[in-house]
């Protein structure tokens, strides 16, 4: 099977509807971003406190707002999450914003959050802790002092691991939450287990399940360094080309890079996703993937321009994009398939970073023949070298070209 | 040709036995049963925080406190100096942190004071004071500076190491962290509750013997002062005491009174040999934390507690009054903090205290908890998300490539076993960016055997026979493989540089299975291209 068996599309000619899409989709991006107040960052670099929660049942978004309120935290925000995958999953993410550098605790907002939380929704009753909130080692001290198997000297192991079973069916087959302890005899906790517990725990019908609190300061301090990485990075790919080609095709690759990051910024102020580490290190990735991309024409460019010494540039770099296309379609289509993948199946916490990679792969593979190549070309017209004058590389790329 | 072959065949073989044994092989060898297997293989993949559930704290060491401290004490021991050597001036007073201002030393000493600073002190340099006839100020050296601030940082992340240790949580992780801003991170694995860690953590330890110098508490800060005629002697520091949520016992503080106490302390955390928690004698029903000193701090003890009978000895713990017993004899080397405490209490205080003091105390900045059943469903989402993309790919090669798309589904699948095991061999932590670097490695290393493949269609096309195609076609795709697999991996570089936990294992997954890439992409597909041309007949065409 073949999909592409003799492609002739004059890629060049086409280089003005190019760049007016490419244009457009910036200034698309760049207005939803100046509209929205810039980037929407995560805590990562803003600075915040984040708490998810996930409820029995549909979480009263009213209520956690007012008991908030009553805590003395007027300006949180409540964000219900649903995934694609999961549109009723009855978890919400409780957002505080850092207010300054004060001397408070840094988990002032958890604390108060935790608080309010506990005491809208029932401490249930007074001396005993919540179930949903424990780790297996607290359980296992319980069970260990209250024996309720008789286990004598054996107690200590045979309640740990009876303790990791329990909190194993309460977190992997019940999304952390458990409404009643009698659910647990699913675990394999019998009736003497439930009931001891049960006089040392009551089930609240919320869990916890995702703390994130950064400083002020840390926040500003991870921005300015992912800036700096990406830019760092540019720089050192365009010296790698530059060492491979010659420097106007590492400035057009570069361009084209950039052009893919932006737009790809653009598109997440548009459909408001987070900007998280993870996100950043998406971006990069597409650099990496978007230069890739572009080499691989470059590469045809280059060897073409040797064997088609006598026509001119447009009609060369137009050859090598028909003939790599094949190439280009399959493996961009093959990546972008297994990322598609990834971001309807991989979950919630991978969405925004999984968006990067889909909008990336697309954009990358069109800013390579859409955008670094017509950059080529057009450098080359305007040094008035219609025909094919390029010289290819360094001496290195040569030899190895020769077999 | 054929033996050639027999071996490069064999190399590899040997690569997947390595690759199996170091997945499923350990730490029970062999292992016995499905289970075994299983349970190996868990044991081999590290988990990070997200995947399995913890807390990751990042906190910042205040080494200016130590600094600030070292130039407290040997502001004091110039005095005591200058007083020995009988030169006269008129005050000597901190400047900033790292400098001493000697004021107005009388002019025929002006030379002496300097050579016995310098003497002393070869760390500090002593200037001309500006503005000044007679006077000097005594700055530390900026080596010394960064010693010591080198020095409370490891003391610090050693002390934290000590604590966490002891509350026997499994496998956590201190380190310092980030490029030189005094951070060190501390990861707990498994432990959704991070509160008593946390306390435990940040207990300053910071225990300090202070004579106190009036005798009874004031009321307030303003009302001490005012005693004094708006100005602290220069020797002098005041204390709030420490808020207790109890009723007050007689001697423990409350935390309205304010104590004034001696800048210097006589004992310091520092001076510790033990530190115990007992049941207390005088609070029946709490605990008290007896501690011991070292014979050098004992020897100093001793004469000061006799020097100071009927005076306060004011047990200060984190710079807040604990205790202000009187003195009512010589003590040489025990001593005991009261405090009403609970049991855990005192045990923590104790177990703080023997861990030796933090050397300067810390804040946190970061502080993530991921609970574990979060942990789980990412760790669904992500192995069924790679099954699944997996599986596209494989589809797509094999109907697309037909027999030679089965060659690229063997490297595939090679590539990501030895990506495994290389996370396994390596005890790299796999995180669920880790676990999308696996995905995109899938989609990445496709490409190479696409361009491999598409190479040797072309070649085909110009009616080359089967043989030199794909030796054409392997040839003319290695450069151009190589290029894509750099600038992927230099990004990949920067990442694991600058990038934290669930960052770099996103960074060691990509690189690593692009390695591994080059590995079967190549090497691997070639020898199965060879072995398929041997044995096929000579006129027959390639299925690709």
């Amino acid at each position: 099977m073949e999909f592409f068996k003799q492609v002739d599309i004059d890629w060049m000619g086409k280089a003005k509807y190019f760049y007016a899409l490419s244009g457009l989709l910036l200034v698309v991006g760049m207005a939803s971003l100046v509209a929205k107040g810039g980037p929407y960052y995560g805590i990562d670099f803003k600075g915040g406190t984040v708490v998810d929660v996930r409820f029995a049942g549909t979480p009263p978004i009213d209520t956690i707002r007012n008991g908030l309120a009553q805590q003395g935290i007027g300006n949180s925000t409540i964000v219900p999450v649903s995934d694609i995958a999961r549109p009723n999953s009855n978890e919400v993410l409780i957002n505080i914003e850092e207010k300054g550098e004060g001397a408070e605790a840094l988990d002032a907002g958890k604390a108060a959050i935790l608080s309010a939380l506990h005491a809208t929704f029932g401490a249930g009753e007074p001396g005993k802790q919540d179930f949903n909130a424990v780790g297996p080692s607290a359980i296992a001290d319980v069970l260990t002092r209250k024996d309720p198997l008789s286990a004598g000297a054996a107690a200590g192991d045979r309640y740990a691991q009876l303790s990791r079973q329990i909190v194993s069916y309460r977190d992997k087959d019940r999304g952390g939450i458990v409404n009643n302890l009698d659910e647990l005899s699913a675990s394999g906790a019998s009736a003497g287990v439930i009931a001891a517990l049960r006089e040392v725990f009551y089930t609240s019908n919320f869990a916890i399940i995702n703390v994130e609190i950064v400083g002020p300061k840390v926040g500003s301090e991870l921005r300015r360094q992912a800036v700096v990485v990406t830019l760092y990075a540019l720089a050192g790919m365009l010296v790698y080309i530059a060492f491979r080609f010659e420097w106007v095709y590492g400035a057009a690759a570069v361009l084209a890079v950039f052009h893919d990051v932006l737009i790809t910024l653009g598109l997440f102020s548009i459909f408001h996703f987070e900007i998280s580490l993870t996100v950043i290190a998406a971006l990069l990735t597409l650099v990496g993937y978007s230069m890739n991309d572009t080499i691989v024409i470059f590469d045809r460019i280059r060897e073409n321009a040797r064997l088609m010494r006598r026509e001119p540039f447009h009609a060369i770099v137009n050859r090598s994009i028909n003939q790599t296309l094949s190439r280009t379609i399959l493996t961009s289509g093959l990546t972008f398939l297994t990322v598609l993948v990834l971001f309807v199946m991989g979950g919630q916490v991978l969405r925004a970073f999984s968006f990067a990679l889909v909008v990336g792969i697309l954009v990358g593979t069109y800013s390579s023949f859409g955008i670094a190549a017509p950059l080529v070309v057009a450098w080359n017209q305007w040094r008035g070298q219609g025909a094919a004058v390029v010289t290819s590389g360094t001496a290195a790329g040569n030899k190895l070209r020769k077999t | 040709m054929n033996s050639n072959l027999k071996w490069k065949a064999l190399f590899i073989a040997a690569v997947i036995l390595v690759c199996i044994l170091g997945l499923v092989g350990r730490p029970e060898f062999p292992p016995k049963s499905w289970m075994g297997i299983k349970s190996n293989f868990s044991n081999s993949i590290k988990l990070g925080l997200d995947l399995q559930g913890g807390t990751h704290l990042i906190l910042q060491v205040q080494v200016q406190e130590a600094v600030s401290q070292e130039t407290d004490q040997t502001l004091d021991h110039i005095t005591t100096l200058l007083r020995d050597k009988t030169i006269r001036y008129d005050e000597l007073r901190k400047l900033t942190d790292t400098q001493i201002l000697v004021h107005n030393v009388a002019p025929e000493q002006i030379g002496a004071a300097r050579n016995v600073i310098a003497d002393q002190y070869p760390d500090w340099a002593i200037s001309a004071a500006p503005g000044e006839t007679s006077g000097y100020i005594v700055t530390m050296s900026p080596t010394r500076i960064a010693a010591l601030q080198q020095q409370t940082m490891d003391q610090a992340e050693e002390t934290i190491r000590r604590r966490i240790d002891a509350l026997g949580l499994t496998e956590p992780l201190v380190a310092p962290y980030g490029q030189g801003d005094n951070e060190i991170i501390v990861e707990l694995p498994g432990e959704g509750d991070p509160n008593r860690a946390k306390s435990v953590i940040q207990a300053g330890g910071q225990l300090e013997l202070h004579l106190v110098l009036d005798g009874s508490a004031y009321p307030s800060e303003a009302a001490a002062m005012a005693s004094h005629g708006g100005i602290l002697p220069p020797n002098a520091q005041l204390v709030q005491g420490k808020s207790s949520a109890s009723s007050p016992s007689q001697s423990a503080p409350a935390s309205d009174s304010w104590y004034l106490i001696d800048r210097v302390p006589v004992v310091t955390g520092r001076d510790l040999r033990s530190a115990t928690a007992v049941r207390s004698t005088k609070n029946v029903g709490f605990f008290d934390v007896d501690f011991t000193l070292s014979t050098e701090a004992g020897r100093r003890f001793g004469p000061f507690t006799e020097q100071n009978i009927g005076k306060q000895l004011g047990v200060v713990l984190e710079h807040r009054m604990q205790t202000a017993p009187t003195i009512n004899g010589r003590i040489d080397d025990t001593g005991v903090i009261e405090g009403q405490f609970g049991e855990q209490e005192a045990n923590d205080l104790g177990l703080v205290l023997r861990s030796g003091a933090l050397p300067a105390s810390i804040k946190y900045l970061e502080e993530r908890t991921v609970g574990p059943s979060l942990g789980a469903d990412s760790i669904r989402h992500g192995v069924q998300a790679s099954i699944v993309s997996l599986l596209v790919v494989l589809i797509f090669m094999v109907v697309y490539y037909r027999l030679s798309g089965v060659n690229a589904v063997v490297a595939l699948i090679l590539n990501l076993i030895i990506l495994l095991a290389a996370l396994a061999y390596f005890g790299a932590v796999l995180t669920l960016p880790g676990i999308a670097g696996v995905i995109l490695t899938i989609g990445m290393g496709v490409d190479s055997n696409v361009l491999i493949f598409e190479r040797i269609r072309e070649e085909l096309r110009g009616a080359k026979a089967p043989v030199t195609a794909v030796d054409v076609g392997f040839k003319r795709a290695f450069l151009t493989i190589i290029d894509t697999h750099v600038t992927t991996i230099v990004s990949a570089a920067f990442l694991f540089v600058f990038g934290t936990g669930p960052v770099r294992g996103f960074a060691v997954s990509l690189a690593v299975g692009l390695l591994a890439n080059l590995f079967t992409s190549v090497y691997v597909s070639r020898v199965i291209f060879d072995w398929h041309l041997a044995k096929m007949p000579r006129e027959a065409e390639l299925s690709i």
